[in-house]
């Protein structure tokens, strides 16, 4: 019976190793940013199948709540260093 | 296998599915907003039924409880990740791709790791 949720365990890990190729080869930096974004977001369904693996669900959830915490900050951390908004400039007179 | 068993593997085969579909999206799509759009909402609603089915599979627990909560997070921090990140790429000045245009060129590509990005409306190469 849980061999299957180890099937799809398996299926998933290949399923997160698609996004590399859009971090390796983006054409943009924002493509590299948005693949390790979704590398992430998927890792959290592979961290709760491996819990459920290892009998210890309760542990890996909270490893989980965790996980997603960090990348959602890394995220907005991450887009706020690479805006450049004008009003900002316009308010310190940087640009005449 | 009981009734609750099948409905927790149907959950999260359902939820590996979009996982691969927004998988596929980040590789095939054309642009880079586009691709956003297959991050925001097909990882989101992956990730929020393949926790479903674990919460159906533990039961009525507390570990269930807990399932809920991350599901609840990151409903709500996903797509906020994913326009937060959509906005500072057109403030970058980033060009939406229409059909029947060539690629939009990269405001970053010629830019070293520690310049500053142009402003959208400045001339490229323009030191602030």
């Amino acid at each position: 019976m849980d061999q299957l949720y180890v099937y799809i365990a398996v299926v998933l890990t290949v399923i997160i190793a698609i996004p590399f190729y859009r971090v390796v080869a983006g054409p943009t930096l924002f493509d590299r940013l948005l693949g390790v974004g979704a590398i992430g977001t998927k890792t959290l369904v592979l961290i709760c199948l491996v819990g459920l693996m290892f009998g210890r669900l309760d542990m890996f959830i909270d490893i989980t709540v965790a996980y997603a915490i960090l990348n959602f900050i890394g995220n907005l951390a991450i887009a706020k260093y690479f805006v450049h908004p004008k009003e900002i400039e316009e308010a310190e007179g940087g640009a005449p | 296998m009981t009734f609750f068993q099948a409905l927790s593997l149907l959950l999260v085969a359902a939820g590996a599915f979009f996982l691969l579909i927004g998988s596929i999206g980040i590789i095939r799509l054309p642009d880079f907003f586009s691709r956003t759009h297959a991050t925001a909402k097909s990882d989101t609603l992956g990730l929020m039924l393949a926790l479903l089915g674990l919460a159906v599979h533990e039961g009525f627990t507390i570990n269930s409880a807990k399932l809920l909560v991350a599901i609840i997070f990151v409903a709500l921090t996903n797509p906020v990740g994913a326009h937060a990140l959509a906005r500072a790429a057109y403030q970058s000045g980033l060009q939406p791709w229409f059909r029947g245009e060539p690629q939009p060129e990269d405001p970053t590509a010629e830019r070293g790791p520690d310049e500053v990005l142009p402003a959208p409306g400045s001339e490229e190469g323009e030191e602030a």
